[in-house]
């Protein structure tokens, strides 16, 4: 039960885009079309529940203070955390790596689609945040799972309703200074407000 | 023979003076016309969220000036030895080495800072200007002119995230550097008066709209039009 009200909060409440603005990059860049969206949301949404308990393995067992006891005895005094970042990134971009693979070898026709976008997830704020997130919040290793494809189905439910707000946006008439960047700000603003309204929510 | 003239033929050499006319360009011109947060769509990523006040901003557009041009630098000196094929590897290792230092020297110094920013420094290996000027920039040209690119493009970005941090603080919690300027203007006009604050700004939703603000203001003064 917990597991699931953890779902439900990293969906909702801490949303990637509406409560710490991570992945703001691709967001924006990539919302222009429904289905782009839904290609790159669901790309999201695989690699930050595959690298999040990836990752979590990684801290547990090497980087975290007293991490590699398991080893010796003589070892429990080492904290490696501060090669964090380094091996963080390390993962996400090997595992971007060996998914791009495995999707051009068994869906070419998904690899094509979502072709540029798979590299660039890579550099994607919201993969790097939520392993640091998970770091930070001593989740275990299921919590991580499900919080790895929450936060991952939260960014693509937001990608998705801003891509189809943008679509109908083409038929307004939008101030010159305004196309473009300004108005999808206060576009995901407005969006935001909404979220906001699931804050309310005892779970 | 005065100075002056000593001056003059020392400055008159066949290379380039360490800051020409083309060299002040590259850090000028991220800050208004071609800015990278406004104009490039670069690096709203993380760091809008730290801008709720003016100190972690600061501290945040230091520590970004510092990521920038470093790693732009050292990767211009590597250029020619990078494989093309893993260079999106050395680029992000590169930047993860500087991050780490910064965070830490942050942990080292300023510990409650580096509370506060939590995750967000970390963050700072993601945020896209610094890959995009490192393959845009540092790939192609001299250590030198790349970390002025660097630096320019992290200015431009510094005070575009200073500005939001400015009205959210004044307007979200009625302060200025922790100052509390609100206060302040209330107490000159009697103890009936009171300035009152907005706790929208605090939330991400205030730095939404005030970046879109910001980005039609700046738009609509340089004429930039996106299609």
């Amino acid at each position: 039960m917990e597991l699931f009200s953890l779902g439900i909060r990293s969906i909702f409440i801490d949303n990637m885009i509406f409560a710490y603005f991570l992945g703001m990059c691709s967001f924006l860049a990539v919302s222009k079309k429904v289905s782009t969206a839904v290609g790159l949301g669901a790309a999201v949404v695989f690699v930050l529940g595959v690298t999040v308990p990836f990752n979590w393995i990684l801290n547990e067992f090497v980087l975290k203070e007293g991490a590699l006891t398991w080893i010796s005895a003589s070892m429990s005094t080492i904290d490696l955390s501060f090669l964090r970042f380094i091996m963080f990134i390390a993962i996400i971009a090997g595992i971007v790596q060996l998914v791009e693979m495995v999707v051009e070898k068994f869906s070419p026709a998904l690899y094509g689609q979502l072709g540029i976008f798979l590299p660039l997830i890579a550099v994607n704020c919201a993969i790097l945040g939520g392993c640091l997130f998970m770091a930070q919040r001593d989740y275990t290793l299921a919590e991580s799972a499900v919080y790895g494809f929450g936060s991952g189905f939260g960014f693509m439910l937001a990608i998705v309703l801003l891509a189809a707000i943008r679509e109908r946006l083409k038929y307004s008439m939008v101030p010159n200074g305004l196309k473009g960047l300004g108005i999808t700000m206060l576009l995901t603003g407005l969006m935001g407000i909404a979220f906001m309204s699931f804050m309310g929510i005892d779970l | 023979m005065s100075a002056e003239t000593i001056e003059k033929s020392v400055a008159v050499k066949p290379a380039e003076p360490l800051l020409s006319k083309r060299r002040k360009k590259l850090i000028t011109d991220p800050l208004i016309d071609d800015n990278p947060v406004t104009v490039q769509v670069l690096g709203i990523c993380s760091s809008l969220a730290v801008t709720t006040q003016m100190q972690p901003t600061l501290v945040m557009a230091i520590s970004v000036i510092f990521v920038v041009a470093l790693s732009n630098f050292a990767i211009s000196l590597m250029r020619n030895t990078i494989p093309a094929r893993v260079r999106i590897i050395v680029q992000l290792a590169v930047v993860a080495t500087l991050v780490t230092i910064v965070s830490e020297i942050l942990k080292a110094f300023a510990y409650d800072m580096y509370k506060e920013l939590s995750v967000f420094i970390g963050l700072i290996i993601t945020n896209c200007i610094v890959m995009g000027r490192l393959e845009a920039f540092a790939m192609g040209n001299k250590p030198y002119d790349s970390m002025l690119d660097g630096l320019g493009s992290a200015l431009g970005y510094s005070w575009i995230i200073l500005t939001v941090a400015f009205f959210r603080e004044l307007w979200g919690s009625g302060a200025v550097f922790g100052i509390p300027v609100f206060q302040y203007i209330s107490s000159l006009f009697g103890p009936d008066f009171k300035l009152a604050t907005n706790g929208l700004m605090v939330t991400p939703v205030g730095a939404f709209i005030i970046l879109g603000l910001i980005v039609w203001v700046q738009r609509t003064k340089t004429g930039y039009v996106e299609h």
